[in-house]
This record gives structure tokens, C-alpha cells and sequence, in this order.
């Protein structure tokens, strides 16, 4: 008789700081108990996390693989799972598996390239990774150009991070955007979509999409008017999953599996899914 | 070949159960189903069981992992592996079939250790059919029920069962098994083949062919306007699903005990409305959806991902349990232009 090692089975993570981002978005840091980092992982997979008895769902991987010491996710509270995580204290015990899924194309076919990243509401969790990464290795990509938009400044998650760092680097262009005027807010007012094509872009640039579907969809037309081709333009997909190794059966477009065989896609390859998402 | 007349069977089955758990076919009131041999049972000569064979290394609920949760803290407990080897007799060709379409789901990187140490441990003693039944159509998937792969392929005719090792655990078993087994010519087992290959050009299924499905077929069918109405009645009940032995989906849910949580692995159905519902929505709303996910998927979306096999092997049981009298063979027919 032996124990069964298996990637279903999860481990320990301690949840060591919560970050309140908006007031439906918290940011956790997670480390095992030994105060190491779970796993690695490379800019846009996932991780599954959960609270025994309640559930266990998947979640973007928000911090970027060059933090060695610990991983973060960014968790908006719409269902049963994330209002439990969201009541977590810090010193709470979860459990976490993966990593899973495959990942953007960071050392690959980004390198050298112009980034345009665009982002929307809770969207940007997935992309903070990738963004973080790019800044890390710097000299790899060119011009970074950073579209976020939420309903209210609020909403915007990670806003701190933005203003302190982001916006400070050398050569990253961060456009911000709100849905509808506040007092206290000087900067643009609008819709992502209508706002990327407002700005313009150079085509040469690879975009990368994350948001609602409603924003994915309207972006990528409002990219495709101003000359972008959809093979330069990923986004990253998300649907109901149980296992997070292509055998539930859950996650499964075509004949994709989006825990697998995504949850990365260029949006060329995005079209030749049936249209079931 | 080896070979034991009828009447020294249950001493074979005594003989196999002294080393290892046997399972065999059985008749009971639900009709015929797999039991652990016990000394007493008498092997089924029904056709096929209720429900697949898929159990045995795919079970409808398997406890993955327990947690012991004490204020902020959780313990891990493991579940522990089952190390004794088991065989199963008188499995059918197709059942037989469907264990290699689900080891290309569970065995694909990366590996499910729980299905494999099942594999691993689980020995298949397949049985030759002679009288297939009107709903069979396992030809049309290339299965030859008269010549079923396993561990050692059986073939029961009037007085005896012959038996022939075709891997080497197969091989093991029946070199075990030599007191009681006396060598045979392969002759009775010939004719009897013949005989039953002839029945099996005059089943009404015998001439659906699937070669409109398969590889790469998704944008042919997936916006078919048939799937509408082949779906008009299907009650989403998920029998199909449940008795079919390659449908592999399944859930993973926590259960507490009042003294821990225990997470478990069940199997699930693409029929159900709740299969693909997430927070901000579901992708598949009406059963129509539901409906083409588990027909696409076993005709376009298997194939595609498996060098073209299909995932149904045609033992007919969908077609036997359905409420609705909807199954497989239908929508393959309306789809596929089959007469």
C-alpha cells in the first residue's frame, strides 16, 4: 500500500496578505507553510485554488514569475468559492494546485515586439502577470503601451501599482479610462474599445485582450478597424473546469481543452473554435 | 489455445478467486451486472451487463483526497493506493474497446494516477459474443466481437470455454491456470466465429457507417440545423452518459463528515445544465447545446484529438436506456445522411 501522487491532489498554501484592490476585488498573496513559493510558473497560467468544502475553481496566476518568494491572485467576488476567500483573514490555510494551462508566448514570439496591452475591469489580473514580466526583462520587448479601463476609478484593480511603478517606467505608455465622469478624475472617460481606437496605434504592435467577452469582442473589431490582424492579437479564455488536466471534460470547445490546450489563444486561433464560449 | 469444459468452469473461477478478486457477470433482478466471485455465482450468458465495465478502473465515485480542517489550518490526508491485482471476466469486445479509448484520456500527459493503478492492477478476460443483439453495432467502429482484444480472449461454446493469452499478464494467468485447462485446437472456436460472423451481416445496424464523422469534421456539423430537432426531446436525464462506457467527464465535490471534508471524483454528464454553468454564466444554455457536446464529441471532437477513432464503440446500451428513445445511431443517421 502506497499514497497516491497524483495533480489532482493539492498542497498547502497560507494566504499571507490581503490586498483590498476595489470593492469586489482582493488581491492574495499565497505562500506554502513553509513560507516558500508553491510552485513556478510561466506569465498566464493558472492555479487552482481551493477552501475544502466549499470548492475549488481556477484562478489566473497574478503575479509575475520573476517574484520568486511568493504568487498572488487577484479574485473578484461573483459566486459561492470566491465570497468564502473573500471573508479569509490572513494566517488561513487554503490549498493550491498547478500550475496549468499554457502561457503567453513571453519568450518567444513577443520578444523584440511592440506590446499593446488592453485591459478590462477584473481582466487585467491575468495580463498583470505578463506586464510585470515584460518590465523584469526590459531590453526584450519594445514600446510598451498599457489600455485599462474599469466602470469607476474604484474599479480600476491594482491602481497603487499602476501609478507608483507603471507609469514611471521608461518607455511604458499606461492610458487609463473610466466608463462614466467622476469628480475627482482627470483623466479619460469612455469605453476601452471606443478608447484603443481613439489612440491609434501603430499595427506593428501585439496586442494583448482581457476583459469581459462584450470588451473582448468589441476591442478586437475596433483593432481590426484601425489595421490589426488578428494573428497579432491574444487573449486568454476562461470557462468552467474541474480538473485542469484536459480529462473532465468541463472546459472542452471543439476539440480544445481551455485548461490544456489554452487558457492562452491568438485570436486567429480563437475563430477556429465552434462558437460555444 | 487452452481449453476447460463447462462443467470445471467454477472450479477455474475458484482457482483464479483463491490468488486474486474476480469479478464475472451475474444475473440479478436488474438484469446482468459485474460481481465479485464468491464461490457460488453462476456466470450471466446475457449479451452484456447494465452498465459498462468502465467501473472497474473509472468508478461512478472514488474518494480523491481528505482534509482535516481545524480553524485556519488544513491537514492533507492521501487516500492509499490499492496494490492486489484483480481480473474481470467475461468482458465484451466493445467494453473491452472502450478501456483504450478512456486510457487515451486518463493515460495522456499528465498521467491519471488513479485510473492507471487500476490499469495496472486490473487483469481483462474478454468474452467472444455469439448472439449480438439487434441494437449492436460495434462493426461499425472496426470491432470484431467474435475475436475481443483483453488479457486473454475467451470464447464459451456449447461444452467449454477456450482460452488464449494475448499480453503477458494474460499469459501469467492462464500458464497459472494449467491443472485445469487441457490444450486445445482452435477449430470449434473457427466455426463457431464463422457462425456468428454471418449473424452479424444480418443485424439492421449492420451497415451504419460512420465515415462521414470523424477528424477535423467541426465546422461541418457543429451549426447543423438537425441538431435542434434530434434534441426537441431529450430530457437531460444523463443516462446515456452514465451507462455509455466511454464517457469519461467527471466532477470533483467536497463532502462534510462533520469530522473532515472528504473530496471526491463522480462521474458527471455534458447533459446536464449545470456541467458548464460558471458565475458570470453558461456557455451552453439549452439542451440543444448539451445535446451536440456529447454527439460532437464522441463522432468529431474524440477523433480529432485521436488519430481518428471514434468515441463510441457500439455496445448499444444508450439506445437500450434511453427514455426517449433518442440515441447515437439516430443522430448519426440524420447527420450522416445514413439510410
Amino acid at each position: 500500500m502506497s499514497i497516491i501522487n497524483d495533480s489532482l491532489i493539492p498542497v498547502i498554501g497560507v494566504v499571507t496578505d490581503i490586498r483590498i484592490d476595489t470593492p469586489d476585488v482582493k488581491t492574495f498573496r499565497v505562500v506554502t507553510p513553509d513560507g516558500k513559493k508553491a510552485f513556478d510558473h510561466k506569465p498566464g497560467q493558472c492555479a487552482m485554488l481551493s477552501i475544502p468544502g466549499v470548492g475549488e475553481a481556477m484562478f489566473s496566476i497574478t503575479s509575475s514569475p520573476t517574484n520568486t518568494e511568493f504568487m498572488e491572485f487577484s479574485i473578484k467576488k461573483c459566486g459561492c468559492l470566491t465570497q468564502w476567500l473573500h471573508a479569509m483573514e490572513v494566517g488561513q490555510q487554503i490549498t493550491i494546485r498547478g500550475p496549468y494551462g499554457n502561457a503567453f508566448p513571453v519568450d518567444t514570439e513577443f520578444v523584440g515586439k511592440d506590446m499593446l496591452f488592453i485591459a478590462g475591469g477584473i481582466g487585467l489580473a491575468p495580463l498583470r502577470s505578463v506586464i510585470n514580466y515584460c518590465r523584469h526583462y526590459r531590453d526584450k520587448y519594445g514600446k510598451i503601451d498599457i489600455v485599462y479601463g474599469s466602470r469607476s476609478m474604484e474599479d480600476l484593480v491594482d491602481y497603487k501599482e499602476i501609478i507608483d511603478e507603471w507609469v514611471k517606467d521608461d518607455g511604458i505608455d499606461v492610458h487609463l479610462t473610466i466608463d462614466r465622469e467622476q469628480p475627482e478624475w482627470t483623466g479619460h472617460v469612455g469605453f476601452v474599445p471606443n478608447y484603443v481606437k481613439e489612440l491609434g496605434f501603430d499595427t506593428n504592435k501585439t496586442a494583448i485582450l482581457c476583459g469581459p467577452p462584450i470588451m473582448i469582442k468589441f476591442t478586437l473589431a475596433g483593432l481590426q478597424e484601425i489595421g490589426f490582424d488578428k494573428t497579432q492579437v491574444y487573449t486568454t479564455m476562461e470557462l468552467r473546469m474541474k480538473c485542469g488536466i484536459g480529462k473532465c471534460g468541463r472546459c472542452n470547445i471543439g476539440s480544445k481543452y481551455v485548461c490544456k490546450d489554452g487558457p492562452v489563444f491568438r485570436c486567429d486561433q480563437v475563430d477556429e473554435l465552434p462558437d460555444e464560449y | 489455445m487452452r481449453k476447460i469444459s463447462l462443467d470445471k468452469l467454477d472450479q477455474l473461477f475458484a482457482e483464479i478467486s483463491s490468488k486474486s478478486a474476480l469479478y464475472i457477470p451475474v444475473d440479478t433482478a436488474a438484469g446482468a451486472k459485474f460481481e465479485k466471485y464468491d464461490g457460488t455465482k453462476k456466470m450471466s450468458d446475457a449479451l452484456n451487463t447494465v452498465r459498462s465495465a468502465k467501473d472497474f478502473f473509472f468508478p461512478q465515485t472514488e474518494n480523491l483526497v481528505d482534509f482535516k480542517v481545524e480553524g485556519k489550518t488544513i491537514e492533507i490526508k492521501e487516500t492509499v493506493k490499492e496494490d492486489e491485482d484483480f481480473v474481470v471476466f467475461g468482458v465484451r469486445a466493445c467494453d473491452v474497446k472502450s478501456f483504450e479509448i478512456l486510457d487515451r484520456v486518463f493515460l495522456a500527459d499528465p498521467v491519471d494516477n488513479f485510473y492507471k493503478n487500476r490499469r495496472d492492477h486490473g487483469i481483462i478476460v474478454s468474452m467472444a459474443c455469439t448472439r449480438p443483439a439487434e441494437t449492436c453495432f460495434c462493426q461499425t467502429f472496426g470491432i470484431d466481437a467474435t475475436a475481443p482484444a483483453g488479457d486473454i480472449e475467451c470464447h464459451k461454446t456449447t461444452d467449454a470455454v477456450y482460452l488464449e493469452a494475448k499480453t503477458d499478464k494474460g499469459a501469467k494467468l492462464l500458464k497459472s491456470l494449467n491443472a485445469l485447462t487441457e490444450d486445445a485446437d482452435a477449430s470449434a472456436v473457427e466455426a463457431q466465429k464463422a457462425q456468428t460472423k454471418e449473424v452479424f451481416k444480418k443485424l439492421p445496424l449492420a451497415g451504419l457507417d460512420a465515415s462521414a464523422f470523424g477528424d477535423g469534421k467541426t465546422n461541418e456539423f457543429f451549426n447543423a440545423p438537425e441538431w435542434k430537432t434530434l434534441s426537441e426531446s431529450c430530457l437531460g436525464c444523463g443516462t446515456c452518459t452514465f451507462v455509455c462506457p466511454t464517457c469519461q467527464c467527471y466532477d470533483i465535490k467536497d463532502f462534510n463528515t462533520g469530522h473532515e471534508v472528504k473530496r471526491f471524483r463522480c462521474w458527471d454528464s455534458c447533459m446536464y445544465s449545470d456541467f458548464t454553468r460558471m458565475a458570470h454564466g453558461n456557455p451552453r444554455l439549452t439542451q440543444v447545446e448539451r445535446f451536440r457536446q456529447r454527439f460532437m464529441h464522441k463522432l468529431v471532437y474524440y477523433p480529432t484529438n485521436n488519430e481518428g477513432i471514434f468515441g463510441c464503440v457500439g455496445c448499444g446500451r444508450c439506445m437500450a436506456k434511453c427514455p426517449i428513445n433518442m440515441n447515437i445511431v439516430k443522430v448519426m443517421k440524420k447527420l450522416g445522411g445514413n439510410k
